[in-house]
């Protein structure tokens, strides 16, 4: 051990413009120093403000493997506190979602209890703490809360450092895509609704970040999935109504040319969506009730823009992927360097016929489940990588597909589809924000 | 297995089918309009607007089937080996109009693939119709008890 802890000088050799080194997937040192540095320094998603939908509400989950709890509070402000009793350290809560009893969070050891703001509320037999130094321990500060959080349109991230880059810098021109899912709602907003799958992989987070829009593995990767569905679709006569489930896995396998043509945009700090011009979901059968509905909520003209845009995958870098065009998105969990747990959550659009919700969960289940034929060829890809990579002779994942040196200058811009420069783009992110930062306000 | 007339005897033969990997003739022992559904969570009542592990008709069944006959599934390199263990089936209820039988089966269920395995328990439901050919499924539902669990890839049918 100790490779690279307190050697921010070899952390940062492990990337290269166009290759990283295998410890950034196989070190357990390399993944304590991301917890400890990468994901405490970015926003993380938490959850979404629907799943607290009334004062009291909670929804528990992690955040760089720390255990937090979304919680709406008396004001109805949605918080985000460590999910730790302030007296000797148990969870406070170990349901996934519910409501706090009486409006209080209690310990179930000690029973201290706190108000939906963290602070103390009562704690047994009080008198014991008299002619101590509790008053002034941390301990008597309550629950923590954190502070820099962000609830932007229904999706709360936190930022676990106290500096860093505000959640406008960091994000930027990337929350169009949140925005675009959003606005598809003739109501204005969205509803988790439908279940959340809980996925674990025995990979490294990355592995699945990257591939979210890495194009050039789905005809090689999805081929016996996509390609079997294609196969047992294609002696069906023209005139058959394509069923939701063939025509969300026909273009899986799709050719080179439709995702060089597709296009991705990359942002600075890792963001990215492929889908520029077109993505895997424009061809879906017209929702005609639903399109109406949209054109009432917006006019005819914003309603074919904010339905125009049908983003593939949009990376928020580290922790959250979503997919605006269908409303569904995926979280990475990191839980150690070689295990991951990836949690695909499914909205409602609130104005909607429920068909865009069944068709939302079709494809979850479809491409994201446990159960999914295209997960598991992907997952078992993940794996192959997780253990090929112990391999000596090649320490060094190529990243090389279309790199241009002028990406020194800055990764925002449009590339053909094919291109790595996306991995290229959370990389260069990484690297950044694997080092202590300047204080706030120079970091951007 | 066209001549299975007896509820209790074809519930049997399809666990052992599955864990035989007769992937085509347990296919064959399904209704046109055949469902098999496995719940992602308890009392789940509707399987379209809520995400479930499974719920598969004739086509999406099928799509699995003869995946894993190409040799580029490569999830199932190597391949999967499942094997139901079943308690009694009981029945349940008979439709005297229909003749539609519904049979409550608890199992435990072991998915292995090579160093990986899961574990999966519960209750299997089975929709059975009566045909010219037999006894046909229309629907089999899977009610696991660890339907919440974070769960590793679950590769063939519980």
């Amino acid at each position: 051990m100790d490779k690279y802890r307190n050697q921010p000088d070899a952390v940062q050799a492990l990337v290269r413009e166009d290759q990283v080194h295998r410890d950034v997937y196989l070190s357990p040192e390399v993944f304590a120093l991301e917890m400890e540095h990468l994901w405490r320094n970015t926003w993380i998603y938490v959850g979404h403000d629907s799943q607290v939908p009334t004062s009291g509400d909670f929804y528990t989950t992690t955040v760089a493997t720390q255990p937090v709890i979304l919680l709406r509070g008396e004001d109805a402000v949605v918080r985000v506190l460590m999910n730790r009793c302030a007296h000797k350290g148990a969870q406070l809560v170990s349901a996934p979602s519910g409501q706090c009893e009486g409006h209080l969070l209690r310990c179930p050891y000690h029973g201290w209890t706190y108000r939906l703001d963290g602070s103390v509320r009562s704690i047994p037999q009080k008198s014991g703490y008299d002619g101590t130094a509790f008053a002034d321990s941390t301990a008597a500060q309550g629950v923590v809360v954190l502070q820099n959080i962000k609830n932007y349109r229904g999706f709360v991230f936190v930022r676990l450092a106290q500096s860093g880059p505000s959640f406008e810098e960091y994000f930027g021109d990337s929350l169009s895509s949140i925005d675009n899912m959003v606005d598809r709602a003739p109501g204005g907003r969205l509803e988790v609704a439908g279940g959340t799958l809980r996925y674990l992989h025995d990979c490294n987070w990355k592995m699945f970040i990257e591939n979210l829009n890495d194009t050039m593995h789905p005809m090689v990767a999805h081929e016996a999935a996509a390609g079997t569905a294609k196969k047992l679709w294609a002696g069906q006569p023209d005139t058959m109504p394509k069923p939701m489930a063939v025509e969300q896995f026909l273009p899986f396998v799709n050719g080179y040319a439709f995702f060089e043509g597709m296009g991705v945009k990359l942002w600075e700090n890792g963001h990215s969506y492929s889908g520029v011009k077109f993505s895997i979901h424009s061809q879906y059968a017209a929702e005609g009730e639903y399109e109406t509905l949209m054109e009432q909520a917006y006019g005819a003209e914003r309603a074919r823009a904010i339905l125009g845009e049908v983003r593939h995958n949009t990376v928020y870098y580290p922790s959250l992927t979503i997919k605006g065009a269908i409303q569904a998105i995926r979280i990475a969990r990191p839980i150690a360097h070689d295990k991951t747990l990836i949690e695909s959550v499914t909205f409602r659009l609130v104005g909607a016929p429920d068909h865009l919700l069944e068709r939302t969960v079709l494809y979850t289940r479809l491409i994201n489940a446990p159960t999914s034929v295209v997960g598991h060829d992907d997952r078992h890809c993940y794996r192959a990588m997780q253990q090929g990579l112990a391999t000596d002779g090649n320490e060094w994942v190529s990243l090389h597909r279309n790199h241009d040196p002028v990406e020194r200058e800055g990764m925002a811009g449009v590339y053909n589809g094919l291109s790595e420069v996306s991995m290229r783009g959370q990389f260069r992110a990484w690297a950044r924000f694997m080092q202590p930062l300047k204080p706030t306000g120079e970091s951007a | 297995m066209s001549t299975l007339h007896d509820p209790i005897a074809l519930v049997y033969h399809e666990a052992r089918l599955l864990d035989e990997q007769r992937f085509d003739e347990w296919y064959a022992l399904y209704t046109d309009d055949a469902l098999y559904w496995v719940p992602l969570t308890r009392g789940q009542p509707d399987g379209l607007l809520h995400t479930s592990l499974l719920y598969e008709d004739k086509l999406l069944l099928k799509i699995r089937v003869e995946r894993f006959k190409s040799p580029h599934a490569f999830a199932q390199q190597p391949r999967s080996h499942g094997q139901h263990v079943l308690q009694a089936p009981q029945v349940d209820s008979v439709d005297a109009a229909t003749g539609l039988t519904v049979l409550r089966t608890p199992f435990f269920y072991m998915e292995s693939q090579r160093d990986e395995s899961v574990l999966l328990s519960g209750v299997a439901w089975h929709h059975l119709l009566p045909t010219a050919s037999g006894l046909r499924i229309r629907m089999k539902k899977v009610e696991l008890v660890n339907c919440d669990a974070a769960l590793p890839s679950i590769q063939l049918f519980p």
